[in-house]
Protein backbone atom coordinates (compact mmCIF):
# COMPACT_ATOMS: atom_id res chain seq x y z
CA UNK A 1 0.00 0.00 0.00
CA UNK A 2 1.53 3.04 -1.10
CA UNK A 3 1.07 6.74 -0.20
CA UNK A 4 0.50 9.43 -2.91
CA UNK A 5 3.15 10.51 -1.12
CA UNK A 6 5.86 7.56 -1.63
CA UNK A 7 4.44 7.70 -5.36
CA UNK A 8 5.67 10.75 -6.08
CA UNK A 9 8.67 10.06 -4.41
CA UNK A 10 9.04 6.75 -6.22
CA UNK A 11 8.72 9.23 -9.59
CA UNK A 12 11.42 11.50 -8.59
CA UNK A 13 13.55 8.89 -8.06
CA UNK A 14 13.16 7.63 -11.26
CA UNK A 15 13.21 10.85 -12.92
CA UNK A 16 16.65 11.55 -11.08
CA UNK A 17 18.35 8.08 -11.73
CA UNK A 18 17.32 8.80 -15.98
CA UNK A 19 18.60 12.12 -16.04
CA UNK A 20 22.02 10.97 -14.52
CA UNK A 21 21.88 7.84 -17.06
CA UNK A 22 21.30 10.35 -20.10
CA UNK A 23 24.24 12.62 -18.55
CA UNK A 24 26.59 8.98 -18.11
CA UNK A 25 25.52 7.32 -21.63
CA UNK A 26 24.79 10.49 -24.06
CA UNK A 27 27.90 10.80 -25.25
CA UNK A 28 28.97 6.87 -25.72
CA UNK A 29 25.29 6.98 -27.67
CA UNK A 30 26.42 9.59 -30.00
CA UNK A 31 30.17 8.38 -30.60
CA UNK A 32 28.45 5.02 -31.59
CA UNK A 33 25.54 6.72 -34.00
CA UNK A 34 28.32 8.72 -35.31
CA UNK A 35 30.90 5.63 -36.17
CA UNK A 36 27.49 4.66 -38.30
CA UNK A 37 27.44 8.23 -40.01
CA UNK A 38 28.76 8.27 -43.36
CA UNK A 39 28.74 12.54 -43.64
CA UNK A 40 31.86 13.79 -41.67
CA UNK A 41 29.87 16.60 -39.96
CA UNK A 42 29.39 15.75 -36.90
CA UNK A 43 26.18 17.79 -36.48
CA UNK A 44 24.42 15.81 -39.44
CA UNK A 45 23.43 12.54 -40.37
CA UNK A 46 24.34 11.44 -43.64
CA UNK A 47 23.31 7.95 -43.97
CA UNK A 48 24.36 4.69 -42.72
CA UNK A 49 27.62 3.68 -43.48
CA UNK A 50 30.29 0.99 -42.40
CA UNK A 51 33.16 2.38 -44.43
CA UNK A 52 34.56 3.62 -41.08
CA UNK A 53 34.76 0.58 -39.31
CA UNK A 54 36.74 -0.85 -42.56
CA UNK A 55 39.05 2.06 -42.45
CA UNK A 56 39.84 1.08 -39.32
CA UNK A 57 40.46 -2.61 -39.72
CA UNK A 58 42.95 -1.24 -42.84
CA UNK A 59 45.21 0.64 -40.43
CA UNK A 60 48.39 -0.75 -39.34
CA UNK A 61 48.88 1.41 -37.11
CA UNK A 62 45.30 0.90 -35.10
CA UNK A 63 46.24 -2.86 -35.92
CA UNK A 64 49.45 -2.38 -34.06
CA UNK A 65 48.26 0.24 -31.05
CA UNK A 66 45.93 -3.04 -30.71
CA UNK A 67 47.96 -5.56 -30.32
CA UNK A 68 50.37 -3.67 -27.91
CA UNK A 69 47.28 -2.86 -25.72
CA UNK A 70 46.24 -6.36 -25.02
CA UNK A 71 49.46 -7.93 -25.17
CA UNK A 72 50.40 -5.13 -22.66
CA UNK A 73 46.99 -5.69 -20.43
CA UNK A 74 47.50 -9.45 -20.89
CA UNK A 75 51.20 -9.88 -19.39
CA UNK A 76 50.87 -6.84 -16.78
CA UNK A 77 47.91 -8.89 -15.17
CA UNK A 78 49.69 -12.01 -15.50
CA UNK A 79 52.86 -11.22 -14.00
CA UNK A 80 51.10 -8.87 -11.35
CA UNK A 81 48.97 -11.58 -10.48
CA UNK A 82 51.94 -14.16 -9.49
CA UNK A 83 54.01 -11.23 -7.75
CA UNK A 84 50.95 -9.96 -5.89
CA UNK A 85 49.47 -13.57 -4.95
CA UNK A 86 53.00 -14.63 -3.66
CA UNK A 87 53.76 -11.08 -2.02
CA UNK A 88 49.85 -11.45 0.09
CA UNK A 89 50.76 -14.92 1.28
CA UNK A 90 54.54 -14.00 2.30
CA UNK A 91 52.67 -10.66 3.66
CA UNK A 92 50.63 -12.52 5.59
CA UNK A 93 53.11 -14.55 7.77
CA UNK A 94 55.33 -10.96 8.33
CA UNK A 95 54.74 -9.57 11.78
CA UNK A 96 52.58 -6.19 11.94
CA UNK A 97 55.16 -3.49 11.48
CA UNK A 98 56.90 -5.12 8.54
CA UNK A 99 53.83 -5.89 7.18
CA UNK A 100 52.00 -2.47 7.52
CA UNK A 101 55.26 -0.50 6.25
CA UNK A 102 55.10 -2.79 3.18
CA UNK A 103 51.41 -2.10 2.47
CA UNK A 104 52.07 1.09 2.99
CA UNK A 105 54.84 1.54 0.27
CA UNK A 106 52.80 -0.75 -1.86
CA UNK A 107 49.72 1.28 -2.22
CA UNK A 108 51.53 4.60 -3.07
CA UNK A 109 51.00 3.73 -6.90
CA UNK A 110 47.66 3.28 -6.11
CA UNK A 111 46.95 6.40 -4.35
CA UNK A 112 49.43 8.64 -5.96
CA UNK A 113 48.40 11.14 -8.80
CA UNK A 114 48.99 9.42 -11.96
CA UNK A 115 51.22 11.87 -13.47
CA UNK A 116 53.56 11.61 -10.43
CA UNK A 117 53.77 7.96 -10.76
CA UNK A 118 54.23 8.07 -14.41
CA UNK A 119 56.89 10.84 -14.23
CA UNK A 120 59.12 9.07 -11.36
CA UNK A 121 58.82 5.94 -13.53
CA UNK A 122 60.20 7.62 -16.35
CA UNK A 123 62.75 9.09 -14.50
CA UNK A 124 63.74 5.92 -12.98
CA UNK A 125 64.04 4.11 -16.27
CA UNK A 126 66.31 7.13 -17.72
CA UNK A 127 68.19 7.00 -14.81
CA UNK A 128 68.86 3.29 -15.26
CA UNK A 129 69.88 3.41 -18.48
CA UNK A 130 66.69 1.51 -19.99
CA UNK A 131 65.40 2.60 -23.32
CA UNK A 132 61.78 3.60 -23.08
CA UNK A 133 60.02 1.18 -25.46
CA UNK A 134 57.11 -1.57 -24.56
CA UNK A 135 59.00 -2.96 -22.22
CA UNK A 136 58.93 -0.08 -20.26
CA UNK A 137 55.30 0.43 -20.54
CA UNK A 138 55.29 -3.04 -19.34
CA UNK A 139 57.35 -2.47 -16.49
CA UNK A 140 55.15 0.66 -15.02
CA UNK A 141 51.48 -1.39 -15.83
CA UNK A 142 52.82 -4.00 -13.72
CA UNK A 143 53.52 -1.18 -11.24
CA UNK A 144 50.80 0.13 -10.64
CA UNK A 145 48.71 -3.67 -11.08
CA UNK A 146 50.40 -4.52 -7.77
CA UNK A 147 48.59 -3.56 -5.14
CA UNK A 148 45.43 -3.93 -6.79
CA UNK A 149 46.08 -7.74 -6.57
CA UNK A 150 47.68 -7.55 -3.31
CA UNK A 151 44.32 -5.73 -2.02
CA UNK A 152 41.90 -8.45 -3.58
CA UNK A 153 43.69 -11.40 -2.56
CA UNK A 154 44.69 -10.49 0.61
CA UNK A 155 41.01 -10.61 2.45
CA UNK A 156 40.28 -14.10 0.91
CA UNK A 157 44.30 -15.08 2.87
CA UNK A 158 42.34 -13.61 6.00
CA UNK A 159 39.27 -16.02 5.70
CA UNK A 160 40.99 -19.09 5.30
CA UNK A 161 41.49 -21.28 7.98
CA UNK A 162 44.74 -21.99 9.19
CA UNK A 163 44.16 -25.52 10.91
CA UNK A 164 42.88 -27.06 7.22
CA UNK A 165 46.72 -25.98 5.59
CA UNK A 166 48.13 -27.79 9.18
CA UNK A 167 45.77 -30.49 8.63
CA UNK A 168 47.04 -31.32 5.55
CA UNK A 169 51.12 -31.16 6.30
CA UNK A 170 50.31 -33.27 9.18
CA UNK A 171 49.15 -36.09 7.05
CA UNK A 172 52.43 -35.97 5.26
CA UNK A 173 51.72 -33.40 2.02
CA UNK A 174 54.75 -31.02 1.19
CA UNK A 175 54.06 -27.32 2.18
CA UNK A 176 53.67 -26.84 -1.61
CA UNK A 177 51.58 -29.52 -1.98
CA UNK A 178 49.37 -28.51 0.83
CA UNK A 179 49.13 -24.74 -0.68
CA UNK A 180 47.65 -25.74 -4.23
CA UNK A 181 45.39 -28.32 -2.91
CA UNK A 182 44.24 -26.50 0.50
CA UNK A 183 44.86 -23.18 0.39
CA UNK A 184 44.85 -22.34 -3.06
CA UNK A 185 41.26 -23.36 -3.54
CA UNK A 186 40.23 -20.56 -1.01
CA UNK A 187 41.76 -17.43 -2.31
CA UNK A 188 41.40 -18.18 -6.08
CA UNK A 189 38.47 -16.23 -6.46
CA UNK A 190 40.82 -13.02 -5.14
CA UNK A 191 43.50 -13.89 -7.10
CA UNK A 192 41.05 -14.00 -9.79
CA UNK A 193 39.39 -10.82 -9.18
CA UNK A 194 42.83 -8.69 -9.05
CA UNK A 195 43.49 -10.54 -12.14
CA UNK A 196 40.71 -9.14 -13.96
CA UNK A 197 40.86 -5.56 -11.82
CA UNK A 198 44.87 -5.48 -13.38
CA UNK A 199 43.81 -6.29 -16.93
CA UNK A 200 41.25 -3.85 -16.96
CA UNK A 201 43.11 -1.16 -15.43
CA UNK A 202 46.08 -1.47 -17.91
CA UNK A 203 43.73 -1.64 -21.21
CA UNK A 204 42.41 1.84 -19.54
CA UNK A 205 45.75 3.68 -18.62
CA UNK A 206 46.73 6.70 -20.56
CA UNK A 207 49.25 8.61 -18.27
CA UNK A 208 51.74 6.00 -17.02
CA UNK A 209 51.97 4.40 -20.90
CA UNK A 210 52.63 8.46 -21.84
CA UNK A 211 55.44 8.95 -19.56
CA UNK A 212 57.06 5.46 -20.27
CA UNK A 213 56.69 4.77 -23.74
CA UNK A 214 59.21 5.12 -26.37
CA UNK A 215 58.66 7.29 -29.39
CA UNK A 216 56.70 4.83 -32.23
CA UNK A 217 55.25 2.55 -29.63
CA UNK A 218 51.87 3.25 -28.89
CA UNK A 219 48.50 1.53 -27.31
CA UNK A 220 45.12 2.69 -28.32
CA UNK A 221 44.92 5.33 -25.72
CA UNK A 222 48.50 6.64 -26.62
CA UNK A 223 47.20 6.78 -30.45
CA UNK A 224 43.74 8.15 -29.88
CA UNK A 225 45.49 11.44 -27.70
CA UNK A 226 47.94 11.69 -30.43
CA UNK A 227 45.21 11.67 -33.33
CA UNK A 228 42.68 13.54 -30.94
CA UNK A 229 45.22 16.74 -31.89
CA UNK A 230 45.47 16.67 -35.34
CA UNK A 231 41.58 16.20 -35.65
CA UNK A 232 38.91 13.45 -35.12
CA UNK A 233 38.79 10.53 -37.47
CA UNK A 234 35.14 8.89 -37.65
CA UNK A 235 37.93 5.43 -37.89
CA UNK A 236 38.02 6.52 -34.14
CA UNK A 237 34.53 6.69 -33.61
CA UNK A 238 34.66 2.98 -35.09
CA UNK A 239 36.95 1.88 -32.65
CA UNK A 240 35.47 3.43 -29.77
CA UNK A 241 32.00 1.58 -30.41
CA UNK A 242 34.29 -1.89 -31.19
CA UNK A 243 36.15 -1.25 -27.35
CA UNK A 244 32.92 -0.19 -25.53
CA UNK A 245 30.66 -3.53 -26.84
CA UNK A 246 34.03 -5.42 -26.08
CA UNK A 247 34.16 -3.96 -22.28
CA UNK A 248 29.99 -4.44 -22.25
CA UNK A 249 30.42 -8.35 -23.09
CA UNK A 250 33.17 -9.08 -20.92
CA UNK A 251 31.61 -7.44 -17.76
CA UNK A 252 28.47 -8.58 -18.53
CA UNK A 253 29.94 -12.24 -18.91
CA UNK A 254 31.90 -11.48 -15.44
CA UNK A 255 29.36 -9.90 -13.37
CA UNK A 256 26.11 -12.09 -14.57
CA UNK A 257 27.38 -15.73 -15.93
CA UNK A 258 25.22 -18.87 -14.65
CA UNK A 259 26.71 -19.90 -11.48
CA UNK A 260 26.87 -16.44 -9.87
CA UNK A 261 23.84 -15.65 -7.92
CA UNK A 262 21.01 -13.72 -9.28
CA UNK A 263 20.07 -11.04 -7.81
CA UNK A 264 16.46 -9.00 -8.12
CA UNK A 265 18.00 -6.30 -10.57
CA UNK A 266 14.85 -6.34 -13.23
CA UNK A 267 14.15 -3.37 -11.76
CA UNK B 1 60.00 -18.83 7.75
CA UNK B 2 60.20 -19.23 4.24
CA UNK B 3 56.84 -18.33 3.93
CA UNK B 4 57.87 -14.65 4.08
CA UNK B 5 59.99 -14.98 1.30
CA UNK B 6 57.21 -15.30 -1.22
CA UNK B 7 57.11 -11.69 -0.39
CA UNK B 8 60.43 -10.82 -2.06
CA UNK B 9 60.18 -10.35 -5.70
CA UNK B 10 57.23 -7.80 -4.44
CA UNK B 11 59.28 -6.25 -1.72
CA UNK B 12 61.90 -5.85 -4.62
CA UNK B 13 59.54 -4.26 -6.97
CA UNK B 14 58.15 -1.52 -4.56
CA UNK B 15 61.85 -0.37 -3.92
CA UNK B 16 62.74 -0.51 -7.28
CA UNK B 17 59.93 0.98 -9.16
CA UNK B 18 57.94 3.02 -6.57
CA UNK B 19 60.55 4.15 -3.52
CA UNK B 20 63.50 4.51 -5.95
CA UNK B 21 61.77 6.39 -8.67
CA UNK B 22 60.09 8.55 -5.78
CA UNK B 23 62.97 9.59 -4.60
CA UNK B 24 64.44 10.62 -7.80
CA UNK B 25 61.51 13.22 -8.19
CA UNK B 26 62.82 14.40 -4.74
CA UNK B 27 66.46 14.66 -6.52
CA UNK B 28 65.70 16.20 -9.74
CA UNK B 29 63.46 18.78 -7.60
CA UNK B 30 65.74 19.84 -5.32
CA UNK B 31 68.95 20.39 -7.74
CA UNK B 32 69.83 22.61 -10.94
CA UNK B 33 70.58 20.80 -14.44
CA UNK B 34 74.05 20.73 -12.66
CA UNK B 35 73.73 18.72 -10.08
CA UNK B 36 73.69 21.41 -7.50
CA UNK B 37 70.99 21.69 -4.49
CA UNK B 38 68.53 24.54 -5.26
CA UNK B 39 65.09 25.39 -3.77
CA UNK B 40 64.42 27.19 -7.11
CA UNK B 41 62.25 24.64 -8.77
CA UNK B 42 60.09 24.29 -6.16
CA UNK B 43 59.75 28.03 -5.26
CA UNK B 44 58.79 28.17 -8.86
CA UNK B 45 55.06 27.89 -8.01
CA UNK B 46 55.20 31.41 -7.05
CA UNK B 47 55.53 32.70 -10.54
CA UNK B 48 52.41 34.00 -11.52
CA UNK B 49 52.14 31.59 -15.05
CA UNK B 50 52.74 28.29 -12.02
CA UNK B 51 50.82 29.73 -9.54
CA UNK B 52 48.12 30.90 -11.73
CA UNK B 53 47.71 26.61 -12.94
CA UNK B 54 47.45 25.64 -9.73
CA UNK B 55 45.13 27.82 -8.31
CA UNK B 56 42.72 27.41 -11.60
CA UNK B 57 43.53 23.51 -10.75
CA UNK B 58 42.16 24.01 -7.13
CA UNK B 59 39.62 25.90 -7.87
CA UNK B 60 38.40 23.67 -10.75
CA UNK B 61 39.17 20.25 -9.10
CA UNK B 62 37.41 21.59 -5.86
CA UNK B 63 33.94 22.80 -8.11
CA UNK B 64 34.02 19.01 -9.63
CA UNK B 65 34.40 17.31 -6.35
CA UNK B 66 31.55 19.11 -4.67
CA UNK B 67 29.19 18.90 -7.91
CA UNK B 68 29.90 14.96 -7.94
CA UNK B 69 29.46 14.69 -4.02
CA UNK B 70 25.76 16.48 -4.34
CA UNK B 71 24.62 14.30 -7.34
CA UNK B 72 26.19 11.16 -5.99
CA UNK B 73 25.14 11.24 -2.45
CA UNK B 74 21.33 11.14 -3.44
CA UNK B 75 21.78 8.84 -6.31
CA UNK B 76 23.73 5.99 -3.76
CA UNK B 77 20.49 6.75 -1.58
CA UNK B 78 18.05 5.98 -3.89
CA UNK B 79 20.26 2.87 -5.17
CA UNK B 80 20.50 1.81 -1.56
CA UNK B 81 16.73 2.02 -0.78
CA UNK B 82 15.65 0.30 -3.47
CA UNK B 83 17.90 -2.69 -2.13
CA UNK B 84 18.96 -3.71 -5.39
CA UNK B 85 22.38 -5.58 -3.81
CA UNK B 86 25.81 -4.80 -4.73
CA UNK B 87 26.32 -6.88 -8.23
CA UNK B 88 22.78 -5.63 -9.77
CA UNK B 89 22.25 -4.58 -13.57
CA UNK B 90 21.26 -1.00 -12.08
CA UNK B 91 24.29 -0.62 -10.00
CA UNK B 92 26.00 -2.28 -12.49
CA UNK B 93 24.63 0.42 -15.16
CA UNK B 94 25.97 3.41 -13.23
CA UNK B 95 29.43 1.79 -12.80
CA UNK B 96 29.95 0.69 -16.85
CA UNK B 97 30.93 4.13 -18.36
CA UNK B 98 34.27 3.62 -15.58
CA UNK B 99 35.38 1.10 -17.72
CA UNK B 100 34.76 2.80 -21.02
CA UNK B 101 38.49 4.42 -22.23
CA UNK B 102 38.87 7.60 -20.11
CA UNK B 103 40.34 8.86 -23.28
CA UNK B 104 37.68 7.92 -25.37
CA UNK B 105 34.63 9.41 -22.81
CA UNK B 106 36.44 12.92 -22.92
CA UNK B 107 36.51 12.72 -26.56
CA UNK B 108 32.98 11.83 -26.87
CA UNK B 109 32.57 15.31 -25.15
CA UNK B 110 34.48 17.03 -27.10
CA UNK B 111 32.34 15.74 -30.49
CA UNK B 112 29.51 16.77 -28.20
CA UNK B 113 30.37 20.11 -26.73
CA UNK B 114 31.74 21.37 -30.13
CA UNK B 115 31.22 24.72 -32.31
CA UNK B 116 29.94 22.35 -34.74
CA UNK B 117 29.40 19.52 -32.67
CA UNK B 118 26.42 17.65 -31.74
CA UNK B 119 24.93 19.87 -29.09
CA UNK B 120 24.60 22.69 -31.03
CA UNK B 121 23.69 20.78 -34.34
CA UNK B 122 20.50 19.93 -32.40
CA UNK B 123 19.68 23.19 -30.94
CA UNK B 124 20.13 24.70 -34.14
CA UNK B 125 17.46 22.68 -35.70
CA UNK B 126 15.49 24.00 -33.11
CA UNK B 127 16.11 26.87 -33.71
CA UNK B 128 17.23 27.58 -30.32
CA UNK B 129 20.57 29.34 -29.32
CA UNK B 130 23.69 27.98 -29.98
CA UNK B 131 26.25 27.18 -26.97
CA UNK B 132 29.73 27.98 -26.31
CA UNK B 133 31.08 25.99 -23.28
CA UNK B 134 34.11 24.37 -25.01
CA UNK B 135 37.27 25.49 -24.24
CA UNK B 136 36.09 27.18 -21.28
CA UNK B 137 36.38 26.20 -17.84
CA UNK B 138 32.95 24.92 -17.44
CA UNK B 139 33.66 22.33 -19.91
CA UNK B 140 36.54 21.05 -18.19
CA UNK B 141 34.18 21.27 -14.55
CA UNK B 142 31.85 18.99 -16.96
CA UNK B 143 35.01 16.78 -18.03
CA UNK B 144 35.60 16.07 -14.66
CA UNK B 145 32.80 15.32 -13.51
CA UNK B 146 32.09 12.70 -15.67
CA UNK B 147 35.21 11.05 -15.62
CA UNK B 148 35.33 10.98 -11.99
CA UNK B 149 31.56 10.71 -11.00
CA UNK B 150 31.94 6.93 -10.76
CA UNK B 151 34.46 6.72 -8.05
CA UNK B 152 32.18 8.81 -6.02
CA UNK B 153 29.12 6.46 -6.46
CA UNK B 154 31.03 3.60 -5.35
CA UNK B 155 32.35 4.22 -2.25
CA UNK B 156 29.22 6.21 -0.71
CA UNK B 157 26.99 3.28 -2.45
CA UNK B 158 29.32 1.13 -0.22
CA UNK B 159 29.46 2.60 2.91
CA UNK B 160 25.34 3.38 2.75
CA UNK B 161 24.88 0.20 2.31
CA UNK B 162 25.93 -0.75 5.22
CA UNK B 163 23.79 1.35 7.17
CA UNK B 164 21.55 -1.04 8.91
CA UNK B 165 17.46 -0.26 7.86
CA UNK B 166 17.00 -0.68 11.83
CA UNK B 167 18.84 2.88 12.83
CA UNK B 168 16.73 4.40 10.05
CA UNK B 169 13.67 3.58 11.20
CA UNK B 170 14.59 4.12 14.71
CA UNK B 171 15.15 7.45 13.87
CA UNK B 172 11.98 7.82 12.61
CA UNK B 173 10.03 6.30 14.76
CA UNK B 174 11.85 9.14 17.51
CA UNK B 175 9.97 11.87 15.17
CA UNK B 176 13.19 12.72 13.30
CA UNK B 177 12.23 13.94 9.82
CA UNK B 178 13.93 13.35 6.76
CA UNK B 179 16.21 16.11 6.65
CA UNK B 180 17.15 15.53 10.64
CA UNK B 181 17.32 11.62 9.51
CA UNK B 182 19.78 13.03 6.31
CA UNK B 183 21.76 15.15 8.64
CA UNK B 184 22.12 13.40 12.31
CA UNK B 185 21.74 8.92 10.35
CA UNK B 186 22.53 8.88 6.79
CA UNK B 187 25.85 11.83 6.61
CA UNK B 188 27.45 10.69 9.79
CA UNK B 189 26.87 7.37 9.18
CA UNK B 190 28.95 7.83 5.72
CA UNK B 191 32.09 9.67 6.59
CA UNK B 192 34.21 6.71 5.13
CA UNK B 193 32.54 6.79 1.86
CA UNK B 194 32.50 10.57 1.47
CA UNK B 195 36.03 11.10 2.27
CA UNK B 196 37.30 8.25 0.21
CA UNK B 197 34.88 9.72 -2.90
CA UNK B 198 36.77 13.14 -2.20
CA UNK B 199 40.24 12.48 -2.87
CA UNK B 200 39.21 9.72 -5.25
CA UNK B 201 37.72 12.69 -7.17
CA UNK B 202 40.02 15.55 -6.20
CA UNK B 203 43.06 13.49 -6.66
CA UNK B 204 42.79 12.98 -10.25
CA UNK B 205 41.02 16.35 -10.79
CA UNK B 206 43.56 18.34 -9.63
CA UNK B 207 46.59 16.84 -11.52
CA UNK B 208 45.14 15.68 -15.15
CA UNK B 209 46.33 17.65 -17.81
CA UNK B 210 44.29 15.45 -20.34
CA UNK B 211 41.00 16.63 -19.90
CA UNK B 212 42.05 20.27 -19.87
CA UNK B 213 43.91 19.46 -22.88
CA UNK B 214 40.68 17.83 -24.60
CA UNK B 215 37.99 20.16 -23.87
CA UNK B 216 39.88 23.66 -22.40
CA UNK B 217 41.41 23.86 -25.90
CA UNK B 218 45.32 24.76 -25.47
CA UNK B 219 45.20 28.34 -23.66
CA UNK B 220 43.79 27.21 -20.28
CA UNK B 221 46.58 25.92 -18.13
CA UNK B 222 46.16 23.49 -15.29
CA UNK B 223 49.00 22.69 -13.28
CA UNK B 224 49.08 19.22 -14.61
CA UNK B 225 49.77 20.55 -18.14
CA UNK B 226 52.37 22.87 -16.87
CA UNK B 227 53.89 19.55 -15.63
CA UNK B 228 53.50 17.59 -18.28
CA UNK B 229 55.22 20.12 -20.61
CA UNK B 230 57.81 19.99 -18.80
CA UNK B 231 58.38 16.76 -19.43
CA UNK B 232 57.29 16.47 -23.02
CA UNK B 233 58.11 19.40 -24.71
CA UNK B 234 60.95 21.64 -22.58
CA UNK B 235 62.72 19.12 -21.29
CA UNK B 236 63.58 20.99 -17.87
CA UNK B 237 63.00 17.98 -15.50
CA UNK B 238 64.01 20.11 -12.47
CA UNK B 239 61.25 22.40 -13.14
CA UNK B 240 58.95 19.41 -13.69
CA UNK B 241 59.78 17.04 -10.86
CA UNK B 242 60.34 20.80 -8.14
CA UNK B 243 56.19 21.66 -9.21
CA UNK B 244 55.54 17.99 -8.87
CA UNK B 245 57.32 17.61 -5.62
CA UNK B 246 54.54 20.82 -4.61
CA UNK B 247 51.53 18.88 -6.27
CA UNK B 248 52.63 15.75 -3.97
CA UNK B 249 52.04 17.83 -0.76
CA UNK B 250 48.04 18.06 -1.87
CA UNK B 251 48.21 14.58 -2.82
CA UNK B 252 49.99 13.77 0.73
CA UNK B 253 47.20 16.04 2.77
CA UNK B 254 44.25 13.96 1.25
CA UNK B 255 45.92 10.64 1.85
CA UNK B 256 46.29 11.77 5.79
CA UNK B 257 42.47 12.74 5.54
CA UNK B 258 41.60 9.18 4.15
CA UNK B 259 43.90 7.74 6.53
CA UNK B 260 42.42 9.80 9.30
CA UNK B 261 38.20 9.26 8.71
CA UNK B 262 38.29 5.83 6.72
CA UNK B 263 40.91 3.76 8.82
CA UNK B 264 39.43 0.11 8.46
CA UNK B 265 39.07 1.17 4.45
CA UNK B 266 35.08 0.45 4.33
CA UNK B 267 34.93 3.33 2.20
CA UNK B 268 37.25 1.66 -0.78
CA UNK B 269 35.48 1.17 -4.52
CA UNK B 270 37.03 -1.99 -4.87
Amino acid sequence: MKTTKEKILHIVENGYLGVILVFLYAPILTMMALSFNSSKSRAQWGGFTLEWYAQMFDSASITSALYNTLYIALMSALIATVIGTAAAIGMNSMKRTPRAVLTSLGNIPMLNAEIVTGISLMLGFIAFGITLGRTTILLGHITFNLPYVVLSVMPKLKQTNKSTYEAAMDLGASPVYAFFKVVFPDILPGVLSGFLLAFTMSLDDFIITHFTKGSGVNTLSTLIYSEVRRGIKPSMYALSTIIFVTVLALLIVANFAPGKKKSEAAA
Amino acid sequence: MSRKMLAGPYIIWVVGFTVIPLLLIVYYGLTTASGAFTLNNVTAIAQPEHAKALGLALLLSLISTVVCLLLAFPLAMILRNRGVGRGSFVVFLFILPMWMNFLLRTLAWQTLLEKNGVINGILGFLHLPKIAIINTPAAIVLGMVYNFLPFMVLPLYNVLCKIDDNTINAARDLGANFFQTLIRVWIPLSVPGIISGITMVFVPALTTFVISNLLGGSKILLIGNVIEQEFTRSSNWNLGSGLSLVLMVFILISMMLVEKYDKNGEGTAF
